[in-house]
């Protein structure tokens, strides 16, 4: 019944969700300017001298980010679910891993790169030598897309639901404590000028966990949540 | 096997004989957690560095193995809820998410008590207690979601695959907890579980234990007693069995 393969499926979704959002730049914007003020407010809350900000650095870094892609995961189903594409999606016959899964990675791509991209900036900003800005950007690139991907099955799970962002905080808040342990260990390691690898290979570790598993859970729930 | 598994999952059976089970599990309960307190804060002699603070342990321990022993029962019946559509397991699950938060609040609760006298603060960032905590917020998590949605099917479901995605996380908060404990804090943080316990301290803790698995299955009878009644407020039985 398919008339077209699930990768073909997938790869017109993905291409969809870039067009979208090139037509509707908010849906970049709003977190890479919800990160950059959290980030500010450290700075103004603890002191703008430069070596107690770099102290902070990482957790700073690591909390705005986390909250910054916490708030863009709630648009990652919002509008599909209210205008009833998303039950085309389940109707299609199509595997809905692999479309969410499509999904999931645009998302990650308008908000979690962009993300990823100005960080260096901050992290400069915050005191945090050159050196250690690489470890920043891959740390970043790793925890984005793990908490993109748990973030999929939260907004799963809430579609439609009143309150459904701060639900979804509540959901998915204790589930990715520990890529706030490992990204901001590894920033800190880089900081201090020694190897960041350890806390790095446990990021990608997470990371392929929850490729496996998340796009079939987020699947699941989604079939749940338009029944 | 499965004839007496399909009779077990239906309401009005499981109504009676959740109500009949019940006190065979809530008078040993009862009568091992009297014996083992007993036995903890009397008899036990106390540790020779903690002094009488350790005695807490009596109840710390057990609510902290509970909290856990609760989550993963909730997400065994959610999934067996979810994969065989049996509305009693997600009834079983829906029951345990109050006990578990409970049971893991006392663990909380206990510990900052212990830590006041042997850390000389109420609260301190030991790798137990803060993934107790995270326990406690995943507990909390699914109490939302279930209660946020009004559809009840909906609501079984739901929390059914958070809950199998909480317990898949579980061990791996648990260990990046500890990760970041040992990194963090001087190793010098006092074991609860010392390896050599005399089993003075060691019977009336296993008795504690036993009696608090015991004390958690008499109550969630009894919630799920409650939650079929709701559920099934409609059906014919229920005015049979109250009549």
């Amino acid at each position: 019944m398919n008339t077209i393969g699930s990768m073909a499926a997938g790869r017109l979704l993905f291409q969809r969700d870039l067009r979208l959002a090139m037509r509707r730049w908010d849906q970049v914007t709003d977190p890479l300017v919800f990160f950059l003020m959290v980030t500010t407010l450290f700075p103004l809350a603890l002191s703008p001298e430069l070596s107690r900000l770099r102290e902070v650095a990482p957790g700073v870094l690591w909390v705005a980010a986390l909250l910054s892609s916490l708030l863009a995961s709630d648009s990652l189903l919002r509008s599909d679910a209210q205008d009833g594409t998303l039950e085309q999606y389940v109707l299609s016959g199509q595997p809905l891993t692999v479309l969410l899964l499509a999904k999931t990675v645009a998302h990650w791509i308008l908000s979690g790169l962009p993300l990823v991209l100005i960080a260096p900036l901050v992290a400069a900003a915050l005191g945090v030598p050159t050196a250690a800005l690489g470890v920043v950007m891959a740390s970043l690139v790793l925890g984005t897309l793990t908490l993109s991907l748990t973030g999929a099955i939260g907004a799963a799970l809430t579609i439609g639901l009143r309150r459904g962002s701060l639900l979804l905080a509540l959901l998915v808040l204790p589930l990715v404590m520990p890529l706030l342990i490992f990204g901001a260990r590894a920033v800190e390691l880089a900081i201090d000028g020694e190897t960041a690898a350890g806390p790095l290979y446990l990021l990608a570790a997470m990371l392929v966990l929850t490729l496996t598993l998340a796009p079939l859970t987020a699947a699941a729930a989604v079939r749940i949540s338009i029944e | 096997m499965w004839q007496w598994l399909h009779k077990l999952a239906s309401p009005p059976h499981f109504y009676r004989m959740a109500g009949r089970l019940m006190p065979w599990f809530a008078w040993p309960a009862t009568l091992l957690i009297v014996a083992g307190l007993y036995g903890g804060l009397v008899l036990a002699p106390a540790d020779y560095q903690q002094g009488d603070a350790f005695r807490i342990i009596y109840v710390h321990a057990p609510s902290a193995w509970m909290s856990l022993m609760v989550y993963v029962t909730m997400a065994v019946s959610a999934a067996i809820g979810l994969v065989w559509r049996m509305k009693l397991a997600h009834a079983v699950a829906a029951s345990c998410a109050p006990i578990g938060a409970s049971f893991t609040f006392a663990a909380l609760a206990t510990g900052a008590l212990w830590g006041q006298p042997m850390w000389g603060t109420w609260w301190v960032w030991d790798a137990r207690l803060t993934s107790e905590l995270i326990l406690l917020f995943l507990y909390l998590g699914y109490i939302a979601l279930r209660s946020a949605i009004d559809d009840p099917q909906r609501a079984d479901r739901a929390s059914a695959v958070l809950a199998i995605v909480g317990v898949i996380n579980v061990p791996v908060i648990h260990y990046s907890v500890v990760w970041w404990n040992t990194l963090h804090q001087a190793p010098s943080v006092t074991k609860m579980a010392a390896p050599s316990i005399s089993p003075a301290m060691l019977v009336p803790l296993l008795m504690m234990i036993l009696g608090f698995t015991l004390c958690f299955v008499a109550m969630l009878l009894v919630r799920v007693r409650g939650e079929v009644l709701r559920r099934e407020r409609n059906a014919e039985w229920i005015r049979e069995v109250l009549a």
